[in-house]
């Protein structure tokens, strides 16, 4: 055997809540966080990832909390990210009790945050979070893909998919590896929330890009998803959010699944 | 009760360690030197952080040297608490605690470098923290280098990440491994409770 693909359960969090939005807006209650952390640990989850979509800083604080009582029930990885701008936001994480960091609007506007935080907490602990959308109007200087007969490239945006940047995401996401990522959550804003699978194109272009590991998010609806990006492109991980919280398929049927089709999983 | 003590180097997350300890039972403190007297049946050195700084930190802050601390008791060294062991590592230019023979390695780059994830252990000989753990189980990695121990004879399990990488090995009161147990589900929790075994003794 070998290193097995990881299925990373998402738990997006608002004001202690696990919510659940459609193309990151209009959002749903999903479930407590601390309820499903422990039933997606105990089911066999390989991992999980924590997104704060709190709105505000007041409100935030009440994370550090959450975060203590999640990493005290569950016994795998744990990504915590959301609202990260500084060394210290990152240290308050760390400390208690994520393994790692998951950094997206923080990293873009101070980028120097990502080493910083390599030297002092190692690179495992890095998670650059891009979300990638299409961009249609091509100009200079960006990574050109073609599809349908039309031209386009992968914007980075920020602020939860509010603003674009004007970054491509492909040379995004080499910067952010030399500068001391050890990882990269990639999330597609078009297939966010459309149970319509994962951007294969996006995936498959960071990927082949880095040397990194890289967790495919966004867009995935069915267990099928996921074996087409494990198939189509050497992505790491798939993360997943709606499929598990509202128990169209348990995290078990979901590897159980994978299995049957050959992909390696942990079960 | 089994009372052991964690030694932090400031660099991150020993939460999780310090959790998976208490939930099998142990006590566990958290010391940042070795000047008090050592009144613990086991130390741990945690797996997060960077081999200079970490290193640093054990040697630099102490009137007493880690190793007369240590004495007989048992000490489980995870990822870079491991790499620790040995006498030099590529990723800084300190020195090791040498208390195993042999040096730490950068991972080549042919390979996804941090190996992180989830892979299998294949078991190499009998020991002490594999009691009870099944040939083929799966533990969680993320580390970006790996121990090249002068003789393979301590190493008791291995990976195969495309390359084989050490996953645990046994040096008298030294106890290592190359992945994380306190984040390796219920097959992590058997060897962290092996380990406390090992310091009843």
């Amino acid at each position: 055997m070998t290193l097995t693909k990881r299925i990373i359960p998402c738990l997006d969090v608002k004001n202690g809540r696990v919510v659940k939005g459609l193309n990151f807006e209009s959002i749903k209650d999903a479930g407590d966080p601390v309820e499903l952390a422990t039933k997606y640990s105990n089911e066999g989850a390989d991992e999980l990832v924590f997104l704060d979509i709190t709105a505000s800083d007041e409100q935030r604080a009440t994370i550090k909390d959450l975060v203590r009582k999640v990493a005290s029930v569950i016994d795998i990885p744990f990504t915590v990210g959301g609202g990260v701008k500084s060394l210290d936001d990152a240290r308050n994480i760390l400390l208690n009790g994520a393994d790692k960091v998951g950094i997206n609007t923080g990293a873009i506007k101070n980028p120097k945050v990502i080493t910083e935080l390599m030297e002092l907490f190692g690179r495992q602990c890095v998670v650059i979070a891009i979300d990638a959308k299409k961009n249609y109007d091509v100009k200079e200087n960006v990574t050109v893909f073609y599809e349908n007969g039309k031209k386009f490239w992968f914007e980075v945006f920020i602020y939860g998919g509010k603003e674009g940047t004007g970054l491509d995401a492909v040379i995004w996401s080499k910067k952010a590896e030399q500068m001391g990522a050890g990882e990269i959550l990639l999330t597609s804003i078009d297939k966010d929330g459309t149970k319509d699978g994962y951007d294969i194109t996006l995936t498959k272009a960071i990927v082949d890009t880095l040397s990194i590991p890289v967790i495919a998010s966004g867009g995935c609806g069915k267990p099928d998803d996921m074996v087409e990006i494990f198939e189509k492109s050497n992505v790491d991980a798939a993360l997943a959010a709606s499929i598990f919280h509202y128990e169209t398929h348990g995290v078990i049927g979901v590897k159980t699944f994978l299995k049957d089709k050959k992909i390696p999983v942990r079960l | 009760m089994v009372n052991v003590a964690i030694f932090d180097y400031g660099a991150g997350n020993i939460f999780s360690l310090k959790n998976s300890l208490e939930r099998v039972g142990a006590t566990v403190d958290v010391i940042t030197d070795f000047d008090k007297p050592n009144e613990y049946s086991g130390i741990l050195l945690p797996g997060v952080g960077n081999f200079d700084p970490a290193m640093n930190s054990i040697r630099d802050f102490s009137k007493t040297q880690f190793l007369d601390y240590v004495g007989n008791t048992p000490v489980l060294g995870i990822c870079l608490g491991m790499e620790m062991f040995f006498e030099k590592s590529q990723e800084g230019q300190e020195k090791g605690l040498g208390v195993i023979n042999g040096e730490v390695i950068i991972l080549p780059n042919s390979m996804k470098v941090p190996h992180m994830g989830w892979n299998d252990l294949e078991i190499k000989k009998p020991g002490k923290i594999l009691e009870g753990v099944d040939d083929g189980s799966w533990v969680y990695f993320v580390h970006s280098y790996r121990v090249k121990p002068t003789s393979d004879d301590i190493i008791t399990a291995e990976s195969n990440y495309g390359i084989k990488v050490p996953a645990v090995v046994e040096h008298e009161n030294f106890f290592g491994t190359q992945f994380h147990p306190e984040k390796s589900s219920t097959v992590g929790k058997i060897m962290i409770k092996n380990f406390l075994d090992v310091c009843k003794r």
